[in-house]
């Protein structure tokens, strides 16, 4: 059954100005169980991003479909929450206020909204901030707030766009483990596109290999590592195990990348 | 010194600019109290500055200042209710903008002082002409700058709050307009400027009242002293509602600044 399913998918972008069509997707499948954690691994510009946009409904697919619980889907919606690799916080809104969004737009009730957003400015630990400006913010904190705001929505399904690529080493751990204990303790079912090995694995409970463009998923690895996770299992004989085997798929859609490239 | 974007302190900036100011009445006051240049032409500063006490004092020049500032506010006012609307509802249909905005680039480049013989006839050379002035010289060009910014919102912005959940009118109404505000604003600004070239120029031409009508006035006494006053008011003016302007936008929008 699935509780995500993608049937088929592929994405033709036209050329520009008379130039040939580019296929960033080929078509390609992928089911994801409830309270599932996938991440999608692979090379820069193999179309996994786009393939996340598909499914969050900012893009319609060429062919096939993505279907949601059963149902086709067709625009973006609060059922499928996002996280973005830029900052996308709201400038004019304060973190509180950042995190409120989702909830002002489901006209929920003031108390309701209050309680919902608290838990969530706790949970990613940004008490003490939550009456401060985006701009006063660093960057992990940034994608903290955007992952309190995308939670706060009590989505069906989180999907995440590289969301720590733009962090430095220490705080992209950090905010690993933070992401990785909310998981653990709400399971929800999640998709996360990165193109670092570790991460992918560290994260997941199954990794999906994209091929160079056009991207397909060409190999799934089902990570056994036990929950809850540790940092220090990212030093363990299963853990390199599990990256030498991506490293040697990856590397050889990064040759092909590269070489088409050139 | 010269270290490209290199910032200055608050003390350093306000000597500079008060510098300036300085050196230029100083060159203004060698210019006619050395006897460079012939009074006939352009007074000299002490001679500008009595004159100008005087037109306050005893010819009631503050009700010219009033005029002339009701006139621009209300000018301006119009514009922007009829602009910023129209501006944003731009900037966020496509539709609507393929349907206004080849008409409104043709209509900014339309000189408002032309329009002035053509006003006065169809509304004589009452208030309602001087603010009809106003308002086709600034109408058109805030049409076409809101809807640039409004239409340059963040595209991601507007991403991330459809995955909040937000149809359209959220969009606009909860992205797009608050993303947009502190610009908004402060095209506002810009264009009050350019609303003070319009009354002058309206002004100037069939009117009994006003800053313009006063300089109008001094150039059949010959009077260049009190011609300059009257510009030198323009720009103060300016110069203080520019900064209460920017004062405002401050306080209202800190996050932008």
């Amino acid at each position: 059954m699935g509780f995500l399913r993608i049937e088929q998918v592929s994405r033709t972008f036209p050329g520009v100005g008379g130039g040939r069509p580019t296929q960033a997707l080929e078509r390609t499948d992928l089911v994801v169980e409830d309270n599932d954690f996938i991440t999608i691994l692979g090379p820069s510009g193999c179309g996994k991003s786009t393939l996340l946009r598909i499914v969050a409904g900012l893009e319609a697919p060429s062919t096939g479909r993505v279907l949601l619980d059963g149902q086709a889907v067709s625009r973006p919606g609060s059922d499928r929450g996002m996280v973005f690799q830029s900052y996308t916080l709201f400038p004019w809104l304060t973190v509180r206020e950042n995190v409120t969004f989702g909830l002002r737009e489901k006209a929920m009730p003031l108390a309701e909204q209050a309680r919902i957003v608290e838990s969530y400015v706790d949970k990613v630990g940004l008490r003490g901030f939550e009456n401060h400006y985006p701009k006063m913010l660093s960057g992990g904190m940034q994608q903290r707030t955007a992952l309190a705001r995308a939670l706060a929505n009590d989505p069906k399904i989180l999907l995440l766009d590289e969301p720590f690529g733009a962090l430095d080493n220490q705080t992209r751990a950090l905010m690993q483990e933070l992401l990785l204990g909310i998981w653990e303790a709400d399971r929800k079912t999640v998709l996360f596109v990165t193109h670092d090995i570790d991460e992918a694995i560290f994260m997941a409970n199954r990794v999906a290999v994209l091929s160079a463009r056009p991207g397909r998923i060409k190999f799934e690895l089902r990570i056994e590592l036990p929950h809850p996770r540790h940092y220090r299992m990212k030093t363990s004989v299963e853990f390199s195990g599990y990256k030498a085997e991506l490293t040697e798929q990856i590397r050889t859609e990064s040759i092909i990348a590269a070489q088409m490239a050139a | 010194m010269l270290e490209p974007l290199k910032p200055v302190s608050r003390g350093t900036r306000i000597f500079l600019g008060a510098a300036f100011f300085v050196l230029f009445f100083a060159a203004w006051g060698v210019a006619t109290f050395g006897g460079f240049v012939d009074g006939m032409f352009l007074k000299d500063p002490w001679y500008t500055l009595r004159i100008g006490w005087s037109l306050f004092t005893e010819f009631g020049f503050i009700e010219d200042v009033g005029v002339t500032i009701w006139r621009v506010l209300g000018g301006f006012v119009l514009a922007a209710i009829v602009a910023v609307p129209l501006g944003i509802a731009m900037g966020a249909f496509k539709f609507v903008e393929a349907f206004f905005e080849p008409f409104v680039s043709f209509a900014r480049y339309l000189p408002a002082s032309a329009f002035i013989p053509l006003l006065i006839l169809w509304a004589g050379v009452g208030e309602a002409q001087k603010l009809l002035v106003i308002f086709i010289g600034s109408v058109f060009q805030v049409i076409l700058m809101v809807a640039v910014i409004v239409g340059s919102t963040r595209r991601d912005l507007i991403e991330a709050a459809y995955t909040l959940g937000a149809d359209g009118a959220g969009i606009v109404r909860r992205v797009m307009l608050p993303g947009a505000a502190p610009q908004i604003a402060e095209t506002l600004r810009l264009v009050l400027g350019w609303a003070w070239t319009y009354v002058i120029v309206a002004e100037l031409v069939g009117s009994s009242s006003g800053i313009g009508h006063m300089i109008m006035d001094s150039q059949r006494l010959l009077d260049t002293g009190q011609m300059i006053f009257g510009i030198f008011c323009i720009g103060v003016i300016g110069l203080v509602s520019d900064f209460g302007f920017k004062w405002l936008n401050q306080r209202m929008y800190p996050w932008a600044f």
